[in-house]
């Protein structure tokens, strides 16, 4: 048995827990600063599901059509559908210009106009003057931009020498006896041994958790592992209720089509080869708020419109735009769809359909990054030493729905934020502070959790006993987060799901891997991303029963409409809670006056 | 559905060895890629480890020797494959466990060609540079690499000199950067590739193009650098 005395130390100004878009801007920061910073991933870095967003980033930069950062500011409040808070949404719009031109000056390969400038496309969401006329705003490389940005911010980090611990998984974050935060207990994934990164600073940038659900657009490693780590610190998570469902992912595998396809043009039509988004967003139409579109598709299927022998989809039109618009502009879906569906969207239209797909709430932070909890004295007190950014972090620039174009841009801004008051907060706190015991043996037993003794003498691999299988397990609650707390929630449907996903997670205690290598031990991996699924769907679904309203993403048949009055708030969920509790949300931006709550249509 | 997979673990096994599997019928889907198969096999025998993450051909970590070819498991059809179905970890790269491979010789010829913009300057804060369409144009079919290693792994060149040959993947790198009409160290770019292993051990045998999953042409891109040389030196 391991004791605490045989785990290697290794010490850090910064740790870093991802590497995706926010951890790697915000590794760049720290190491231009001439800090010792640690990145784990429990990947390559390459592999973060941040290369595989495709549309683009926000930016008012009127390379297009005319623009402001306000104008920005005001989609995004709207977009939020009045939770998101103002100070941090005018920060992250002010901050947009500046973070394009910074990836620009990294490297990354935009796509041009005729002039030279940065290629700008309409995304959903966007107008000017304050509900206006349609923006042009989101800024991109092709159909690839994540892929361009992830790789762009990757080949600077090895410039700058960040120190990478790739393919290394987090356990659990450690505590200092001070009770801040002060680094994690880690293990390599490819020899199994543990190691303890202690670190003045930590940053939680794990992503979102798409996996909770059966159909997603979200890559495998995307299992809310940061929510896990912080939950299990006795951290809340935020607004868990609000997830959003894109539009258009391939119907049934869940692939994701780009926005950017109906931002050049592309529409939705229904089994009778209607434009029917017109009916429902008379302005905007195909290019109204994703929850928007997203319903409309669901009642669409739901009424007998949908299209195929089951009629359980509809059909995303692109071949009206001509083939030099495809090839130029969504090459990257054009050989998805025929990859995937054998379908070349130059002649035919996709099959598409509402999918899992973004993480609105996350770890609650301010707009430095740090990462803030209600306390006597105060609803937002910060975590010494403990930051979160991207969509780990809850800021909360999304609200209840997400715009197109604005996650990329969340984890630019804020990536670099957290990183800045990292680097003051290092000069201030000049040393380190004793790990807290407990939260070491914790940790430590934590890591233990899925070694058995069952090897057989020689140590080789036996045939699989009769007992709960992780993949069981898993399957059996994203199944029933998809039933239960899908686009439309009733408190009959989620009440059901809480008690539900409550039974599987009890089951966990009695399931066993039966892989016991410590080499590139994967089965032991997928075992401890389950565990943090699973506080992730609890606190999902109790945030989403809880919550008696329909705002964003969150649409409750039983209370079909927003309430200002009672629920402009956020929901804050502790491990173990039956019911989340609640602060208010961030009216009061930092110099311009407050976007009020009014009826919300496009 | 019969497979024929590539087993090792150094814990365990003291050489390699080959292992059948069966997937039932009824476990296999329409349009099924090689990927969801590995995934229901995985269910069946948990010690059977391969990485995977996106699922869609943009992340690059399971790139794998599928029927003699290099390729992803994730965007390879179940129904194009002849059984068994054979599968190897990428060919000429230290082995760690079953299919995966140590990339860590491969990420360091990568780092070697320096993968970022090199300026003499750094531009003004709160402005973009100017690239015209056409110098963009330049680095499509360069910039579109997600790393996976199919195209070194399936480069004889690179199986006998590993160490010294870059390796198709980071050429390709080394070229994105080279037509970068941003980047202002083409010279000293092109002067370190100028050494009888770095670049030139490229014999145009263009395994590398055949199997790109994403449809890339590396030998192409070497064949520029090239030409790049030759201009700088005339």
């Amino acid at each position: 048995m391991q004791t605490l005395n045989d785990i290697p130390i290794r010490h850090f100004d910064a740790l870093i827990i991802g590497a995706g878009g926010a951890g790697l801007r915000a590794a760049l920061q720290l190491a231009n600063a001439d800090l010792n910073v640690a990145v784990v991933s429990k990947v390559y870095p390459t592999r973060s599901h941040t290369v595989a967003a495709q549309g683009g980033i926000n930016a008012a930069l009127a390379n297009v059509l005319p623009d402001d950062w306000h104008w920005h500011m005001f989609d995004t409040v709207k977009g939020s559908d009045y939770l998101g808070d103002q100070d941090a949404i005018e920060f992250m719009c002010r901050e947009a210009p500046r973070a394009v031109y910074e990836l620009e000056h990294f490297g990354i390969p935009f796509s041009r106009l005729d002039n030279g400038n940065i290629y700008q496309r309409k995304f959903g969401g966007q107008s000017q003057n304050f509900g206006g006329d349609q923006a042009a705003r989101t800024c991109a490389a092709a159909d690839r931009t994540g892929h361009a940005m992830l790789h762009t911010l990757y080949q600077k980090n090895i410039q700058a020498k960040t120190q990478f611990f790739n393919e290394h998984f987090a356990v659990d974050l450690l505590k200092s006896e001070q009770g801040g935060i002060q680094g994690a207990l880690i293990f390599s994934i490819e020899t199994g041994e543990p190691v303890i990164i202690d670190a003045r600073t930590t940053l939680l940038s794990t992503g979102g958790v798409g996996q909770l659900f059966r159909t997603c657009t979200n890559a495998l490693i995307n299992t809310g592992d940061g929510f896990g780590m912080a939950l299990r610190a006795g951290l809340p998570i935020q607004d868990m209720e609000f997830f959003q469902f894109h539009p258009t992912g391939i119907a049934g595998r869940g692939m994701l089509i780009t926005e950017g396809a109906r931002g050049e043009g592309g529409y939705l039509v229904n089994a009778d080869g209607e434009r029917f988004m017109e009916r429902y967003a008379p302005n905007a139409k195909d290019l109204a708020s994703r929850d928007v579109v997203s319903r409309s598709i669901f009642t669409e299927v739901k009424e007998g419109r949908g299209c195929g022998p089951e009629k359980d989809f509809v059909y995303l039109k692109l071949d009206h735009l001509g083939a030099e618009v495809i090839k130029k502009r969504l090459p990257g879906i054009r050989d998805m769809s025929k990859t995937f569906l054998g379908i070349d969207p130059i002649e035919e239209a996709i099959p598409i359909y509402p999918t899992a797909h973004y993480t609105m709430g996350g770890i609650p932070t301010d707009i430095n990054g740090r990462v803030v909890v209600p306390s006597k004295s105060s609803p937002e007190q910060a975590v010494n030493g403990l930051y979160a950014a991207g969509e780990s972090a809850c800021v909360s620039v999304h609200g209840a729905n997400r715009l197109g174009g604005n996650s990329l841009l969340d984890i630019l801004v804020f990536g670099r934020a957290a990183a800045d008051h990292m680097i003051e907060y290092l000069r201030e706190n000049t040393y380190a502070h004793k790990f807290d015991k407990e939260s070491l043996q914790q940790a430590i037993a934590h890591l233990k959790h899925w070694d058995t003794d069952e090897n057989s003498e020689d140590g080789s691999q036996q045939p699989q006993q009769q007992s709960e299988s992780i993949s069981q397990l898993r399957d059996e609650l994203r199944a029933v987060m998809e039933q239960h707390c899908g686009v439309f929630r009733t408190k009959e449907i989620l009440a059901e799901g809480v008690e539900k996903i409550k039974a599987i997670v009890a089951r966990f205690p009695d399931a066993k891997i039966h892989d016991q290598s410590k080499v590139f031990n994967t089965a032991r991996v997928e075992a401890f991303e389950l565990e943090n699924l699973g506080e992730c769907a609890l606190a999902t679904i109790i945030s989403a029963l809880h919550r008696e309203e329909s705002r964003g993403a969150h649409s409750r048949v039983d209370f079909d409409s927003r309430d200002d009055q009672n629920w402009m708030k956020h929901s804050l969920f502790h491990k173990g809670d039956e019911k989340p509790e609640y602060k208010p949300v961030r009216t009061k931006p930092l110099t311009v006056e407050s976007f009020p709550p009014i009826e919300r249509t496009y | 559905m019969r497979f024929s997979i590539y087993r090792y673990n150094p814990e365990w096994d003291e050489q390699p060895f080959v292992q059948d599997f069966e997937l039932a019928d009824d476990k296999i889907e329409s349009g099924m890629m090689l990927l969801g198969a590995l995934i229901k096999l995985k269910e069946q025998d948990e010690t059977l480890s391969f990485r995977r993450s996106c699922q869609e051909g943009v992340c690059g970590s399971d790139g794998m020797n599928i029927n003699g070819t290099n390729g992803l498991a994730c965007i390879t059809p179940l129904s194009d494959l002849k059984q068994p179905i054979e599968l190897r970890p990428l060919p000429g790269m230290p082995v760690i466990r079953d299919l995966i491979v140590n990339m860590e010789p491969f990420f360091k010829q990568y780092k070697a060609v320096k993968p970022w913009l090199i300026v003499d300057e750094e531009p003004q804060p709160e402005s973009e540079r100017i690239q015209s369409i056409e110098d963009r144009e330049k680095l499509d079919g360069l910039y579109e690499c997600i790393l996976c290693g199919c195209c070194s792994a399936a480069c004889p060149s690179y199986w006998w000199n590993p160490d010294r040959f870059m390796g198709p993947a980071a050429l390709l790198q080394a070229s994105r950067f080279i037509q970068d009409s941003r980047d202002e160290a083409k010279a000293e770019r092109l002067e370190q590739l100028d050494d009888a292993y770095k670049l030139f051990r490229c014999h145009t045998i263009m395994n590398c193009v055949q199997v790109c999953p994403k449809g890339l042409n590396p030998t192409k891109a070497i064949g520029k650098i090239k030409q790049e040389m030759l201009k700088q030196k005339l």
